[in-house]
């Protein structure tokens, strides 16, 4: 009998494992997740030690070397003016994680709080923000990115600000549905009835249930603002030359895909490879932080 | 239904309102004097001033809005710097070739997607399942610029079967037209095949677990019939409408494509406005397609009501 329950003890989880620990448990299950986070892992640490990991410097040309197909000097082969593309492929990630990192605060920044007064506060507050919201939604994502960028002017800071605010509108709806869940619950209702300060009650109690889907989002949109650096690169309103982007790589490359086809391979692939593992880890994030939404 | 109709068109109003508030601030975000900056480099002092009137710069914002809302409601969209064409007409002029694109684009996305949400859901946990939601996968995480360089790669460069650019009218040619839009659209429609996969299989899901499928199968009804008579025809709604909402992706990934395949389309003037500074061009876009998109999904919406008998009434 006491070693009936001393096993069922040991099943148990330990009491001081939090929703985070469990969360984490149970994403440890998912290889496809797991496979994720290490490929996002190592992009980023290919982007901070770039100046060591590079064999070359990414922007040095080379009028000897121009389109040389890929060898044991040039791994992945140089490009229209002879630059080591494997050396702007690494430098490269530096533009598209921090896009991705950069433009996704911004949304979070801007959206979490828009989200959390439009859901609280409700009225005529929530019908102004929906009504501007549904018009930001109106505007397809990428033209809308375009629009700000090219009013802007070009550059990849303008670029992370244009896909910050063009993501924005999703964080607030989905901020703002999660709070009109959640405020109707009796602990909200006790934190008002002991008199607290509705900003205290927001930030104390509303907003730590809410985070979970927030940050499932947050990495389906890293998925997003890196695709969504790279097409606005690709369309020369990103980052600009010489400073390497898998996008404006592949701009380039499109204009020699007859005679030098690995220009065009491998940074597509390297935008390929960080999206898929951004999605596949947003896809095991959430099943394992909000098992109800699958 | 009525009901349902006059609150929808309730919303429909005041967004249409920020959409303009939105585009018209649009041009407040260029750094300086925006006459000079539509005046292009030369900066003609008459160019300048003429755009000082007709732009209204020197009266107060809220009357340069009105001013231009109102140009926007007689159809006046404002010309190019660049051609001195209205910007209406260049909008008219491109945008058959983006709605064929985009059409092509979601009748292979729906020829790919439906079948693979009903193999993978009728198969649950088996090879069909997986495989398809490895594909639906690989279709969202594809960039579709960097798709269709390797599609021009190997039907153009290598194997030569397709042109890699170049717009024929399919009212001059039409067999000409189609060779030249069958890799575009299959770019454009991969990623909502993959969107439209995932729906299929979770309506599917859905419906099968269903108490009339169940008495479908208990009646010795072929599998077949159960899956694709009584089981799809009530999966199909919410497919088709959260379908309509993939058009935003659509018309995004419409510009890519179009500066992939050099089609001259809606993507193009959008981004060839862009370079050429024309600013006018590129307001005109963005709210014909946020019009367009709020439209199309009124539309979606009102189907919906229309094949949902239960939510008449």
């Amino acid at each position: 009998m006491s070693a009936v329950l001393a096993v069922n003890a040991a099943r148990q989880p330990a009491p001081a494992a939090g929703p985070w620990r469990r969360a984490w448990r149970r994403l440890r299950q998912r290889r496809s997740a797991l496979f994720g986070l290490g490929v996002v892992l190592v992009f980023i640490a290919l982007a901070l030690f770039a100046p060591w990991v590079a064999p070359q410097d990414p922007i040095a040309t080379s009028w000897g070397a121009i389109r040389k197909a890929p060898s044991a000097e040039h791994w992945f082969g140089t490009d229209e003016i002879g630059r080591d593309v494997l050396s702007r492929l690494i430098w490269g990630a530096r533009a598209s994680l921090l896009a991705g990192v950069v433009s996704v605060s911004i949304s979070l920044l801007l959206g979490v709080p828009i989200g959390l007064a439009a859901g609280f506060l409700g009225g005529a507050v929530d019908s102004v923000i929906s009504r501007i919201t549904d018009a930001f939604l109106a505007c397809p994502f990428l033209i809308l990115a375009i629009a700000l960028a090219a009013f802007l002017g070009p550059s990849l800071a303008n670029a992370m600000i244009a896909i910050g605010v063009s993501a924005t509108p999703v964080f607030v709806r989905l901020t703002r549905a999660q709070v009109i869940n959640v405020k109707v619950e009796d602990y909200i209702e006790a934190a008002r009835a002991i008199g607290n300060w509705p900003l205290r009650i927001v930030l104390r109690h509303v907003l730590p249930n809410v985070t979970a889907p927030l940050i499932v989002q947050a990495t389906l949109a890293l998925a997003a603002a890196v695709i969504a650096e790279a097409s606005l690169s690709f369309l020369g309103l990103g980052q600009q030359p010489p400073a390497p982007s898998w996008g404006s790589m592949l701009n380039t490359a499109k204009n020699y895909v007859d005679n030098a086809p690995w220009m065009a391979i491998w940074p597509g692939l390297s935008i390929f490879t960080l999206v898929l593992s951004f999605n596949l880890l947003g896809d095991g994030l959430r099943d394992a932080l909000d098992p109800r939404q699958r | 239904m009525f009901e349902y109709l006059v609150r929808r068109l309730a919303t429909l109003l005041p967004t249409l309102v920020f959409v303009s508030i939105l585009v018209f601030g649009l041009q407040q975000l260029l750094p300086g004097d925006p006459a000079k900056i539509l005046a292009g480099e030369e900066q003609d002092p008459a160019v300048v001033a003429y755009l000082r009137g007709k732009l209204h710069l020197d009266e107060p914002l809220p009357l340069r809005y009105a001013y231009w809302v109102v140009g926007v409601l007689r159809g006046d969209l404002g010309e190019s710097i660049r051609t001195q064409q209205p910007v209406r007409e260049l909008i008219v002029q491109k945008l058959p070739v983006t709605v064929e694109l985009a059409l092509l684009a979601f009748v292979i996305a729906l020829a790919i997607g439906i079948p693979a949400g009903i193999a993978s859901a009728v198969g649950q946990g088996t090879v069909w399942d997986y495989g398809a939601n490895a594909i639906a996968l690989w279709g969202l995480s594809t960039p579709n610029f960097w798709l269709g360089i390797l599609m021009i790669l190997l039907f153009s460069v290598q194997l030569g079967w397709l042109p890699a650019s170049g717009y024929v009218s399919p009212f001059e040619d039409l067999g000409a037209n189609l060779r030249a839009m069958v890799m575009p659209a299959f770019v454009l429609g991969n990623a909502i095949a993959a969107v439209l996969m995932r729906h299929t299989r979770s309506a599917m899901l859905h419906v099968l677990s269903s108490d009339y499928v169940r008495t479908a199968r208990a009646k010795g009804l072929a599998e077949r019939s159960v899956v694709l008579k009584h089981a799809l025809r009530n999966a199909l709604t919410p497919i088709i409408t959260l379908g309509a909402l993939e058009l935003g992706t659509l018309l995004s990934g419409a510009v890519l494509t179009e500066q992939v395949f050099t089609i001259p389309g809606f993507g193009k003037l959008i981004v060839d406005a862009v370079f050429n500074r024309d600013y006018s061009v590129v307001q005109g876009v963005v709210l014909i397609t946020a019009s367009a998109y709020m439209a199309l999904n009124l539309l979606a919406d009102l189907a919906y009501f229309l094949v949902n008998p239960r939510l008449r009434r």
